[in-house]
């Protein structure tokens, strides 16, 4: 990992204290080190910066980008190998070594980008654990934000397989970075396994539905797939339902080309309006992560019930997601604050 | 049919007499074969059926230069009292038509399964293969014995496998009084000259560009060591021999030492044919599945039952590869 740079930079203002989960460089509960270097608010950097040529601000956005997350990540991550050892592949395909550079990646789109809020990480149990949560966004980024806040902001650090779509494993370079990264194709004998190995996986039973909505739907829940309850009946395993606000709006899409979407054999191919913006429409909007976990759903049974007893057990984590969402959606003032 | 069986099967199951009983290897001049034979003659009579000739056959090995198609083949099992047949003669030579392969493996196959019902020999074993299962996308991680079996819907090479798997399968309960053992091993690697040796012996190995699926390779001793526990008296079922681990691909192909050249999905299978057709590679294009999703077999159950473990490590199953070529 390099070191963080450090440029020379004119004085510092004082930074006002900001709340416990309140992203950006308060870095809860850990103490930030003394190394770190203090990082100004971003309007006063473009007001105030020197040059203003696009390289300058480019090369300044790369250096917060990475500037404050290293030690703290570094750290993070440093208990996780310790925990499991350098190791080589997992069964899976998960490589520490390799994943490293993209937890890095997600760490600094974590603190900086979406400048994620994250309440109740307490909730999540030690030991085997489903994450349900709702999935939006086009692309998947709540999977990696929620993968992330567990890694920063849980204490001890944990990793989380995430259950990826089927089409995902048959496109070159994505298949093998998610690999790597501890995705998973979403079959229950590969959850089993998992489970056994008292890991955390994380569910987005609305699978592709759900993150290729358009921005009408935003936030309503679609429908719910069955797999994951019978799995949390047979493997004893609690529910920790998620809710993530704030990736609705990351990428608006006004329309899902089905048709299309049907020829190239892909889940979805949403449309934006910020399209029209060249390569630049490309980039999420940096709007501000909400992610709440719920309260551990314990269901009792031996997975072998029939449909109806388990459609109720998933009526009841969509209603809790449901619950999730609604409140945060009331206390959120805007969509990026 | 039923006939021949008159006298020779008064003689219990395995037991007392199983010294005098012999165990019949068909394909026995492969190299699996071989290495088998070369396990059971010190322990009691080993009958072979091969087409092809033995030079340096063990004066012990009674063999038979015959296609296990014809006629005679019967007499062979009739003549020889056998407490186990090893099914080890399949054909996999990809220069061989598919049509006249298939009838010859399927049909040769038919027979063994005819003549073992017909003599009540105890003993069927089958080594089939983990790429039955097929490589697909949507693959559990590791397969479970009880995995459908999809190989056929895309590569026809493995087709026949698939085939003959199957057929043993119904002799579970055509013969219910056989026990019939099907092992589904990983890779074979060592001096077995099958299509992941061809894959290797490549002078620039194709790889599918962005794809890196893992692997499980098995060490042909290893295989030899599950053949005899298969053996063993009370064992019947379908066990999957995985291998002492897995390995991503590129880290195979870096053991291997050969160039890697990346192909892109979409060119490779017709690259892979046409050089397969040109006569530069036995890999035919068509196993290009098995290089991009994983078809991993879970092998608990033969760890269990057979006491199956791989003596040797992943290192040097992997090496086993390498020196096969003798560089």
């Amino acid at each position: 990992m390099p070191a963080p740079r450090r440029r020379p930079s004119p004085p510092r203002k004082p930074r006002s204290p900001r709340s416990r989960l309140g992203g950006d460089v308060s870095l809860a509960p850990l103490e930030p080190p003394p190394t770190a270097p203090v990082v100004r608010a971003p309007s006063a950097q473009f007001l105030h910066g020197r040059g203003g040529a696009v390289g300058r601000v480019t090369r300044e956005l790369a250096h917060r980008f990475r500037t404050a997350i290293d030690s703290e990540f570094d750290r993070q991550y440093e208990r996780i190998l310790a925990e499991l050892g350098p190791g080589d592949f997992d069964p899976f395909g998960f490589d520490l070594g390799y994943a490293r550079y993209a937890v890095h990646f997600a760490a600094a789109l974590y603190r900086r980008w979406f400048r994620c809020k994250v309440r109740g990480l307490e909730n999540v149990p030690p030991g085997r654990a489903l994450l349900v949560a709702n999935h939006s966004g086009q692309l998947p980024i709540d999977g990696m934000m929620i993968a992330t806040a567990l890694i920063l902001d849980h204490q001890p650090p944990r990793l989380v397989r995430s259950m990826i779509e089927k089409w995902a494993a048959t496109l070159p370079v994505v298949s093998t970075f998610f690999a790597r990264c501890g995705q998973v194709v979403g079959i229950p004998e590969n959850c089993r396994i998992l489970l056994e190995r008292e890991e955390l996986i994380l569910v987005f039973p609305e699978g592709a539905r759900g993150i290729s909505k358009t921005i009408d739907r935003a936030y309503q829940l679609e429908e719910f797939g069955a797999g994951f309850v019978r799995l949390a009946l047979e493997n004893r395993a609690p529910i920790v339902p998620v809710a993530v606000v704030g990736a609705e709006e990351q990428y608006p899409s006004v329309l899902n080309l089905r048709a299309l979407a049907d020829v190239i054999g892909a889940p979805a191919v949403p449309i934006s309006p910020l399209f029209l913006l060249g390569p630049l429409g490309l980039l999420p909007l940096p709007t501000r992560y909400h992610i709440t976990f719920g309260r551990p759903i314990v269901l009792g049974g031996e997975g072998d019930e029939d449909d109806e007893q388990v459609a109720e057990h998933v009526r009841v984590v969509r209603s809790a997601i449901q619950d999730l969402l609604r409140r945060t959606l009331d206390e959120r003032k805007s969509i990026f604050g | 049919m039923a006939t021949g069986a008159r006298t020779r099967t008064k003689t219990t199951k395995g037991g007392a007499r199983a010294a005098e009983r012999s165990v019949i290897l068909t394909g026995v001049c492969g190299r699996l074969g071989r290495l088998l034979l070369r396990q059971l003659h010190r322990e009691g009579r080993v009958v072979g059926i091969d087409r092809r000739d033995f030079p340096d056959a063990p004066p012990d090995l009674v063999h038979y230069r015959l296609d296990i198609r014809r006629k005679a083949c019967r007499d062979v099992f009739r003549r020889e009292p056998a407490q186990a047949v090893v099914h080890l003669g399949v054909m996999h030579d990809p220069r061989i038509s598919a049509e006249t392969r298939h009838t010859w493996n399927v049909e040769g196959f038919g027979r063994v399964l005819e003549y073992v019902a017909a003599m009540r020999i105890p003993k069927l074993v089958l080594l089939s293969s983990a790429a039955v299962y097929g490589a697909r996308p949507d693959n559990a991680q590791f397969l479970l014995e009880d995995a459908p079996l999809l190989a056929s819907g895309r590569v026809s090479d493995i087709r026949d496998l698939v085939e003959l798997d199957m057929l043993a399968q119904t002799f579970f309960w055509r013969a219910a009084e056989c026990e019939t053992v099907i092992l589904r091993p990983s890779f074979i690697v060592g001096e077995v000259h099958n299509e992941i040796y061809s894959y290797f012996r490549l002078p620039i190995t194709p790889r599918l560009l962005g794809f890196d699926p893992m692997m499980q390779f098995v060490h042909e001793a290893d295989v030899v060591q599950a053949l005899r526990q298969a053996l063993r008296p009370g064992v019947r079922g379908i066990y999957n021999i995985g291998g002492p681990g897995v390995l991503p691909l590129s880290r195979v192909i870096a053991r291997v030492g050969r160039p890697a050249a990346p192909v892109p999905h979409v060119l490779a299978r017709g690259l892979l044919d046409r050089l397969w057709r040109l006569g530069f590679t036995d890999f035919p294009g068509r196993e290009i599945d098995y290089l991009r999703y994983v078809c991993m077999v879970d092998d608990r159950r033969a760890r269990r039952e057979l006491g199956y473990a791989p003596a040797k490590s992943l290192d040097e199953t992997v090496a086993a590869i390498r020196e096969a070529f003798g560089d």
